[in-house]
């Protein structure tokens, strides 16, 4: 590999690199990203590499497993360019005819393309799928192109440019004032200004001084950050390096869950190849900046997403939260200044160097500029990963890219901001999503998970769902948080098992305010709004279940009722065979007898639905 | 020194001390559990909430972990940290309604009944007694293990505590009194932390006086000469 030791080189080396790359030639890529692993892409990848193998070793054509591109639901997605032909679902089985017919021969194969959900249209390339027809990749967009193993792919699309640019024509007040004017918030949740944070970190007393990039990604459902790191890890490092520049920083930290192994792998390489071709480590391009970059694993425990308590991880020590009266910057990493980011926030650096704080600035609304990603799961069509500009509506996300909700049934909820943001109810739908509007209505952006919930929904039983992970991830070091997300798991218990109280709803909203105002962190800070939110928007929902002991959604197992309608039952008999309390009795048909319908003995039944599932007949009844 | 006011009262405090330490001193009583000015401030109760103004906006914060800063006007005794103190009361009685100590700081703040189901806790989880073994002792005997309300103050494993040299500072700075230390013949135990240790006898009056295990370490740690601790501390003076 070369060593670039000038932006000249660096140039050079790109243009060498294009010049080795036809346009026109045949390449089959193939989305590596965490939803396609599952779908299976490892197994379509090796048939593509035998089939490869076998009839055309040496012709050119290239095969590129790369990051994610979003749409996850529809893997493993394989796109074949030059044509740039989007095929969904493939199965290994499909590979040789994509060969045969796509590759060799130009022909599309229309069962593998993807049905537009309303015309009913084949869609031949990507950028016509309606999933990605209203969202702004300016972020992720370079996912499905790159190879994130390759630093050769990174350089080919554009990257380590914005660095060059950064070292030789600006100086380090330039870049934060760029950043500033950018008025790029911190896409880890807080959604603190990242340039102004910059400032003061780079005003900050002090010699050594670090940076850190939190991939701490702990939040349910939620997988952008991951995505990001395992599909252009480039991105984030180059962010960093520019980061630390501004700053004066010249050791940084990636602190990245242990349980992304592909995104601890793909950014160990990534961090070897940038040294390597000398755009990481000492004399950064011939600039003379040093800059390294060391990557920190962690245990997994939601809370180390919290900056104090992430930086007392990286020391060696528990991962608790501590005061920040004295703020990070000034007093952060072993005592020095630090500056900490998330994985989203540094990919956005640079975008912002490259086109400039104007270009940016014109996404997005007011006080929030540029695009946010999401992880779009629950009940809706499409789930995956979106990115879209700030200020697009929940409806937008939700019908247009979402695709809506799946088997007809009616949209309920959305919960934004991971475990700890709130549940925004219907009549919110057209809510233009940025920080500070999701803050107004009781949520937040969070790192960026979103999770829809149509009718079948029980709101007590999702706050109770949140509060429980809540509880387990709460470091326990705070007497509010700790015994507070306690209690209110043990008051949504007893709710959602038909033991609640009517003062129950009173006392969730004052253990609520205090877990939020009392408690040290932002984890304690925020961990009542499941519950808050639920009882702002769903009252009612909670009323009946601690008034009328129902669970209107029919979630609630305790508070469910079962019966078999004697008018439809055929006494088959097979709901009292499967009932595993021998609750269900009657008398079995036979050839010369009738029979007698069956009957549940509510007493011995524990509501656990087998004879729903079980019945040819839809005689049993759930209430 | 830094100047600013408590509940109206002006009030002068080092720079660098926090809220807590200069109203204790200052002869200000603000509900306090996890606080002890022989280690760091490590914010774990929350009792000890205060408001404080600065700058026209008013935050609740816990007031040992707040630096002092000139010109702040901090209150003590609001509506909104009586209810936040209240209610955190409520739910480490919940957690330990057998600690005298916390039925007593409940009473006081007007806490009679509790809402929750009562555990059977004694352990409040200040984090005092680790926090003075690390700081102050240096043994690093014990530590907290485990995260939410399964949290726990122990010995590595669980077992016997290796690095306890039975000092007993733990014993002496628990709020709630519930490590117990207990003297045999020639044994000390910490019995919480399942840690015996032979004591040496005093050379003067005979008495066992100190594990030598504890004597031997901060001999070294202060570097005392050989034969210092041969006569206990009532002999010596």
């Amino acid at each position: 590999m070369v060593r670039l030791s000038s932006p000249q080189e660096l140039g050079k080396y790109r243009d060498e690199i294009l010049s080795k790359r036809n346009p026109d030639q045949s390449l089959i890529t193939v989305c590596g990203g965490t939803g396609c692993h599952a779908s299976g892409c490892h197994a379509v990848v090796d048939a593509f590499k035998k089939v490869l193998h076998e009839k055309a070793s040496g012709n050119g054509i290239g095969l590129r497993v790369t990051g994610c591109h979003g749409f996850c639901e529809r893997g493993p997605l394989v796109v074949i360019q030059p044509k740039k032909v989007f095929y969904q679902k493939v199965k290994p089985e499909d590979v040789p005819t994509i060969f045969q017919e796509t590759v060799l021969n130009g022909k599309i194969l229309e069962g593998l393309l993807y049905d537009h959900p309303v015309t009913g249209e084949k869609i031949i390339s990507e950028e016509e799928v309606p999933f990605y027809q209203k969202q702004r990749r300016i972020i992720f967009g370079n996912n499905g192109n790159i190879d994130p193993t390759q630093i050769e792919d990174y350089l080919a699309v554009g990257g380590y440019q914005a660095l060059a640019k950064a070292l030789f024509s600006m100086k380090p007040e330039e870049i934060i004032r760029e950043v500033k004017k950018a008025n790029l918030r911190g896409r880890g949740g807080g959604g603190f200004p990242a340039g102004l944070k910059w400032e003061q970190c780079r005003n900050a007393p002090g010699n050594i001084k670090y940076v850190i990039c939190n991939a701490d990604e702990g939040d349910p459902g939620a997988y952008m950050d991951r995505s990001l790191l395992e599909g252009n890890p480039h991105s984030v490092l180059e962010g960093m390096i520019i980061g630390a520049f501004a700053i004066g920083s010249h050791e940084g930290y990636v602190y990245v869950r242990n349980e992304y192994p592909l995104a601890v792998e793909n950014l160990g390489i990534a961090i070897r190849q940038a040294e390597e071709v000398g755009l990481l480590g000492k004399n950064i391009l011939g600039s003379g900046f040093d800059f390294e970059v060391r990557v920190s694993r962690g245990g997994g425990a939601f809370v180390c997403g919290e900056s104090t308590a992430l930086m007392a991880s990286i020391e060696g020590n528990v991962g608790e939260p501590r005061a920040k009266h004295i703020h990070t910057v000034i007093s952060g990493l072993w005592d020095k200044p630090t500056n900490l980011n998330n994985v989203e926030t540094w990919a956005n650096v640079p975008v912002i160097i490259n086109e400039g704080a104007d270009w940016y600035g014109r996404i997005g609304t007011e006080g929030s500029k540029g695009t946010k990603i999401f992880s779009l799961v629950g009940k809706v069509n499409n789930t995956g990963l979106v990115e879209v500009p700030m200020g697009i509506t929940l409806r937008e996300i939700v019908y247009d890219i979402g695709g809506g909700i799946p088997d007809g049934k009616g949209f309920k909820a959305v919960q934004t901001g991971g475990p700890s943001g709130g549940c925004i109810p219907e009549s919110m739908i057209d809510l233009p999503v940025d920080f500070d509007r999701l803050t107004e209505v009781g949520s937040m952006m969070g790192s960026g998970g979103m999770i829809v919930m149509d009718e079948t929904t029980c709101m007590v039983d999702v706050a109770k769902y949140f509060m429980n992970f809540l509880k387990d991830e709460s470091c326990g070091k705070c007497t509010s948080c700790r015994e507070g997300t306690k209690r209110m798991h043990e008051i949504l218990t007893e709710i959602s098992e038909g033991r609640g109280k009517p003062e129950h709803i009173d006392l969730l909203e004052e253990l609520g305010w205090v877990t939020m105002e009392a408690s040290l962190c932002a984890l304690g800070g925020t961990a009542p709004n499941p519950a808050l939110s639920t009882i702002k928007y769903f009252r009612k929902e909670y009323e009946e279940h601690i008034l009328n002991r129902r669970c209107p959604a029919k979630v609630c197992r305790a508070l469910l009722h079962y019966r078999i309608l004697s008018e439809l039952c055929t006494a088959c008999g097979r709901c009292a065979k499967v009932c595993p309390e021998k609750a269900i009795t009657g008398i079995q048909k036979t050839k010369k007898e009738k029979g007698k319908p069956f009957e549940i003995d509510p007493v011995k039944c524990i509501q656990c639905g087998m004879c729903l599932e079980t019945c040819k007949f839809d005689a049993v009844e759930v209430e | 020194m830094v100047s600013f006011k408590i509940d109206g009262q002006s009030v002068e405090g080092k720079e660098g001390a926090n809220i807590l330490e200069v109203a204790l001193d200052a002869g200000i009583e603000i509900p306090h559990l996890c606080y002890n000015e022989s280690v760091k401030p490590y914010g774990a109760c929350r009792l000890c909430l205060v408001e404080v103004v600065k700058s026209g906006r008013s935050r609740m914060t816990t007031s040992c972990t707040y630096p002092v800063t000139e010109g702040i006007e901090v209150l003590t005794r609001t509506e909104k940290t009586l209810r936040a103190r209240r209610m955190i009361i409520e739910l480490i009685l919940a957690m330990c309604p057998g600690d005298k100590l916390i039925q007593d700081m409940a009473r006081e703040m007007g806490v009679h009944e509790v809402r929750f189901k009562k555990e059977d806790k004694d352990c409040i989880l200040c984090g005092l007694c680790g926090r003075v073994c690390d700081e102050v002792v240096g043994a690093h005997a014990i530590q907290f293990a485990f995260r939410g309300d399964r949290k726990e103050m122990v010995p590595p494993f669980g077992e016997e505590a290796m690095n306890c040299i039975a000092c007993g500072a733990c014993v002496i700075v628990c709020p709630v009194d519930v490590i117990r230390m207990k003297e045999e013949g020639d044994e000390r135990t910490i019995l919480r932390w399942k840690r015996t240790l032979k004591m040496k006898q005093c050379k003067v009056c005979g008495n066992y006086f100190a594990p030598w295990f504890q004597l031997e370490k901060f001999k070294e740690q202060v570097k005392l000469s050989k034969d210092f601790f041969d006569v206990c501390y009532t002999c010596r003076t």
